[in-house]
């Protein structure tokens, strides 16, 4: 019967106030279906650094006039560093096979190019990519090397840009949570302002400060339950309609979105907006009720 | 006991010592500011004195907590000068809802409720709302309410200070009466006819201190 009651107050107080209601459930929404955004964002990122990294090459390339001892310095000292894993030595013919494969479709190309013109190179794959810099520093100078590429750069621009939105998608979560948080304390004043006879009444015949509170407080969990469901809704949309889009062309480089993985960032969406909601309508409360 | 309230340049009460026994009946009078609402304020745990102890039903609730306000409230039972009913709310529904927030059933509502109606007089009147009833009718009310939950103590403030002399003195017939069932009722009062009347305990209270305590007592 108390839940009942508190049940019905709640509904209510939402209702009394539905104009107020609706644009806190909005702002709610944005709020969270942008930090539910950027968590995705967060993991693809994770995702596809590992993916990426694990297979992230360190190019050394050599001039045309190295020597052979050059050649076998420079292979015993990358087979002897600890930064690197795995050494490859790629020779002029190989590495025009490889070019061959490449630019399969550009027969004129290859068949300009003699693999006398390509230069040779050693292959590294490092324990730790982002070690690319030391390798730099370290065999920059190395006789016989021409020039160090190295993959990584290119992904971390790519990374850098993706890494860029999921901040930027943070920052405005943040700050439609500033004004989410505002409007649930300025919801909550103007319902206990509505209440306050109900309140005085209750505060003197002894009601516990719970089933005082508990409506106030849930009303703002129910509003800001139902923005987590709303910024779902919208993540929802967002994939369907990124697949037919242009987005979709960028599906050969972010891995795409589950649905699980849209359901999984869910609760985090839900807990924030129940924990954030009530935990300002309970510091309102402190101040605007004093029981 | 003594209050001070902050930026206050006298104490409220000073050094005031009182005993009221179980069943008793006792007036509070005094001019404004004198601190006779402060009594009341520390019976409900409202506020604490600086200095002394505060014991109600033999609890000792100076250094109650907070959070057990709510329960010891219960055992009080309040009236005041401008009634606090919900105007929304019928009599019936007045009376029910001091029940119910504190956890009672419907049923137990539908049982007590008309009963304590029909204790203050407001027999056949459950159903009208406060803008519908005199002022002594809606104060009926409020004593229903305070009573409801059979408290030990009946504090009331100024109850008659809104009411005509001929309806002050039926709500005083109507405290008498719930005084004799047991409840010890505290009354803070400017109604000298009323406390001459009464001849009961009457405790004068002057700038913080007790001038006069005297059982039977007039108004003086």
């Amino acid at each position: 019967m108390r839940m009942k009651y508190v049940l019905s107050e709640v509904l209510v107080g939402l209702w009394r106030n539905v104009t107020m209601t609706i644009a806190m459930i909005i702002t709610m929404a944005v709020s969270l279906f942008m930090l539910g955004g950027s968590g995705l964002l967060y993991q693809k990122v994770g995702d596809m650094k590992d993916l990426y990294y694990e297979n992230v090459e360190v190019s050394i390339f050599l001039t045309q006039e190295v020597t052979e001892q050059q050649r076998a310095d420079l292979d015993s000292k990358l087979k002897s560093d600890p930064m690197v894993k795995e050494v490859l030595y790629v020779d002029k013919q190989q590495a025009y096979e490889r070019f061959q494969q490449m630019y399969a479709d550009a027969p004129d190309l290859v068949n300009a190019v003699k693999p006398d013109q390509l230069p040779e190179s050693f292959r590294l794959k490092l324990n730790n990519p982002e070690q690319y810099k030391n390798i730099y520093d370290q065999y920059k100078e190395s006789e016989g090397v021409d020039e160090i590429v190295d993959q990584s750069k290119l992904l971390d621009k790519v990374f850098g840009v993706l890494t860029g939105f999921q901040n930027g998608a943070l920052a405005i979560a943040i700050v439609m949570a500033i004004a989410a948080l505002l409007l649930v304390a300025n919801t909550i004043q103007v319902a206990a302002y509505s209440k306050r006879r109900e309140v005085a009444v209750m505060k003197l015949v002894g009601a516990s400060n719970w089933f005082i509170q508990a409506p106030f407080v849930l009303e703002a969990v129910v509003a800001g339950l139902l923005g987590s469901i709303l910024g779902l809704v919208a993540l929802a949309v967002l994939k369907v309609t990124a697949a037919g889009s242009s987005l979709a062309a960028l599906e050969g480089l972010i891995t795409p979105v589950s649905w699980g993985e849209i359901f999984l960032i869910f609760p985090l969406m839900a807990g924030v907006g129940a924990v954030v909601s009530a935990g300002t309508a309970w510091v309102t409360l402190r101040f605007y009720l004093r029981v | 006991m003594t209050k001070t309230y902050p930026k206050a340049s006298r104490p409220s009460l000073d050094n005031v010592s009182v005993s009221i026994e179980k069943g008793e009946f006792v007036f509070f009078i005094g001019p404004s500011g004198s601190g006779k609402s402060t009594i009341i304020k520390m019976l409900l745990h409202e506020v604490t004195p600086n200095k002394g102890r505060v014991v109600v039903n033999g609890k000792d609730v100076t250094s109650m907590r907070s959070w057990k306000r709510p329960h010891f409230r219960r055992s009080i039972g309040c009236v005041f000068q401008d009634f606090r009913l919900l105007p929304n709310r019928t009599a019936y529904e007045n009376v029910a809802f001091a029940l119910e927030v504190i956890g009672k059933t419907k049923a137990v509502a539908r049982r007590v409720v008309p009963e304590v109606l029909e204790l203050v007089g407001l027999g056949g009147k459950e159903h009208r709302y406060p803008h519908e009833l005199s002022g002594g009718e809606q104060q009926r009310v409020a004593v229903a309410r305070a009573f409801v939950n059979r408290p030990l103590i009946l504090l009331a403030d100024e109850p008659t200070g809104n009411l005509d002399p001929d309806t002050s003195i039926e709500i005083m017939r109507l405290l008498d009466r719930i005084n004799r069932t047991g409840t010890t009722v505290v009354m803070v009062t400017h109604d000298s006819n009323i406390v001459n009347q009464m001849r009961r305990r009457v405790i004068e209270i002057e700038s913080g201190r007790i001038v006069r305590d005297q059982a039977r007592g007039v108004y003086g």
